[in-house]
């Protein structure tokens, strides 16, 4: 008897040395074992490194034509290629490797700025419907509502259309209005989704604690309610990311993207659709990066997802 | 019930009402006129652009147009064509929506018949190989993007095969597009399965239904691919929805003569009403997609019904 008490406080005090796990540390571990999603990860990384460094490693510059520079010449395993170009040039005569290096950025900028704003309105949004509740939830979700309905790539597609040539489309080439129209369907996903909890949190006893020893409304919502909501926050981010990517990708494809200028690899994808039929290379080359960042977006976003909510993964 | 299929059927109409505004503004708001497309993107004459202008009533306020814009459309009239001339937009629509239409309902048939059966062996046979086997396909099939692979077939099985036609003709164009969109959406229907009958799998009911000693076979059957198979049946109606608007770029792509390809020549051509009309008829179709599920959802689970 004794000998079985002083065992268990043995194993109690073992216990009390090691640290205290929180979620966060638990979802790390758990996201670190999955393979997958750190091969997506490092893909990513890798790309935002890419992105950060093209001007400095791109051999030539994209937009301008160099000096006796072919177009359509093919990339350095084919027949009839040029040296100084090892992918090749496009239809312009335009070093296919520094475009394709530059679209890089604007597959990252696409993806993490407008995700960035969306979080931001969405959570605010979210915040204070769940928060207010009755009929103030009831009228701001009606918004909500409208908004999710419209279906968003053909809102991207008027905007685009409407938008492309007026001076705002020009903005950083034609970046900015991606940003806003991307930015003005987003939110209501991440809205919906923090309302959603906001709703059940408030009503548990710990925010009711907090609430009965005085503890002002801003600092609940901050301190209590919203590390609470973070989880599927990050989740619905890791997901949001490479839908705008997408989202630029098609719109490009279909010359409603960036300006021509602007190297992107949708827009590349569009550049080099006529000469298909003869160099397809061209068309393959930025739709495989199209397809490489959505595949390592989406392990990232599966581990990350299974991380911070096991229950839901089996 | 009824009153809940009413509220959502009413809800149906602010949705559309703001497509169209939304739409409608945004297009007046894009420099230059409609008219430029016809001479070749430069400043028709001015005489001719107001003579044009009075004909379609584009010389009146913005204010006014979208009254009467909205006037009409209630009463589905969406206008006439600028670019083929006398035809209405309707019938325009309907040019297109044929196309779309079929290739929209072999996706998902394909979708159907490929998802629903590797759903449900990946969950009956959990962690096996077959389980994994599928899992992998399903995730490649879900992250590759429709309009990637759309390109890749079309290299491969219309360049340098030459199996079909790179331009569209007969019925052989409509495999490809049919199959990049069946693919992913099969994708998405065979995660949902493996999901939902996993879920179904730890019931209690199942569990009673074993104790009884009933045979395996009416157990799979009878009780957890029955109720398994809800929430795949319920986004069935937005899955076709997503198929026809997602078609947008798939159409493009193979040169489909669809919807999607006529709307994006009606941009390039700033054919407002042909817009107008494409856009409103997308977001129908989307908003009754959605609407199909909610009131699936209470059909084929009489739990839900109480709720709402």
């Amino acid at each position: 008897m004794t000998v079985a008490r002083t065992e268990q406080i043995g194993t109690l005090r073992e216990a009390a040395k090691t640290k205290p796990r929180g979620l966060w540390w638990d979802a790390w571990r758990r996201l670190r074992k999955n393979k997958m999603a750190i091969a997506g990860a490092v893909y990513v990384a890798i790309m935002i490194v890419v992105a950060i460094i093209a001007p400095w490693v791109a051999p030539h510059n994209p937009n301008t034509i160099p000096v006796n520079a072919a177009a359509n010449t093919p990339p350095f395993w084919m027949k009839g290629h040029d040296p100084r170009f090892i992918l090749g040039t496009d239809t312009l005569a335009r070093d296919e490797l520094s475009r394709l290096l530059w679209g890089s950025r604007v597959s990252m900028v696409v993806g993490f700025i407008p995700t960035a704003i969306t979080v931001v309105i969405g959570t605010v949004y979210g915040l204070l419907s769940g928060w207010l509740g009755g009929r103030w939830d009831n009228i701001l979700m009606r918004l909500v509502d409208v908004v999710y309905a419209f279906p968003s790539f053909l809102f991207f597609i008027i905007m685009q259309a409407s938008l492309h040539d007026t001076w705002f489309g020009h903005l950083l080439g034609g970046l900015i209005l991606l940003f806003t129209a991307f930015a003005i369907t987003g939110w209501v996903g991440m809205a919906r989704l923090i309302r959603g909890q906001v709703l059940s949190l408030k009503e548990q006893e710990f925010i009711e604690a907090a609430r009965s020893v005085g503890v002002p409304t801003w600092r609940v919502l901050l301190r209590h309610i919203l590390p609470n909501t973070m989880a599927p926050i990050i989740v619905s981010i890791s997901f949001s990311i490479p839908s705008y990517i997408l989202a630029e990708a098609g719109l490009s494809y279909l010359g409603l993207g960036v300006q021509p200028d602007t190297p992107s690899w949708g827009s590349m994808v569009f550049d080099s659709f006529p000469t298909m039929t003869y160099l397809p290379i061209f068309v393959i080359m930025p739709s495989a990066l199209i397809a490489l960042v959505m595949i390592a977006f989406t392990f990232l976003g599966d581990g990350v997802r299974d991380a911070l909510d096991p229950q839901m993964s089996r | 019930m009824l009153r809940y299929i009413a509220n959502r059927v009413l809800w149906t109409i602010p949705v559309l009402w703001l497509v169209a505004t939304v739409t409608f503004f945004l297009m007046h708001a894009a420099p230059g006129s409609p008219w430029d497309a016809k001479n070749a993107g430069k400043r028709l004459d001015p005489a001719l652009e107001a003579s044009f202008n009075r004909q379609y009533g584009l010389d009146k306020p913005l204010m006014t147009q979208y009254v009467i814009y909205l006037k009409n459309a209630a009463h589905l009239d969406f206008g006439t064509s600028y670019q083929q001339e006398g035809t209405s937009v309707f019938d325009v629509i309907m040019q297109g929506f044929p196309v779309s239409a079929r290739i929209g309902v072999l996706a998902l048939a394909l979708a159907v018949v490929l998802g629903v059966p590797t759903g449900i062996i990946a969950a009956l046979k959990q962690n096996t190989w077959a389980d994994y086997t599928s899992l992998f396909a399903v995730t490649i099939g879900y992250t590759l993007p429709s309009f990637v692979l759309a390109i890749f077939l079309l290299v491969i099985f219309a360049v340098d095969l030459r199996w079909v036609p790179v331009l569209w003709t007969d019925w052989r164009s409509y495999i490809l597009p049919a199959f990049v969109l069946g693919v992913g959406s099969a994708a998405f229907i065979a995660r949902l399965a493996r999901a939902s009958i996993l879920e179904v799998l730890s019931q209690d009911y199942v569990r009673t239904a074993r104790a009884k000693g009933l045979k395996e076979s009416v157990i799979t059957m009878r009780h957890v691919v029955r109720n398994g198979m809800i929430p795949v049946i319920t986004t069935l109606g937005p899955a076709l929805a997503a198929l026809i608007t997602g078609t947008i770029i798939i159409e493009n792509v193979f040169g489909a003569p669809g919807m999607g390809y006529l709307f994006i020549q009606s941009i390039v051509a700033r054919d407002y009403p042909v817009i107008m009309g494409t856009t409103i008829f997308y977001a129908f179709i989307v908003v009754l997609g959605n609407l199909a599920v909610d009131l699936t959802y209470g059909i084929v689970d009489p739990r839900i019904k109480t709720g709402s």
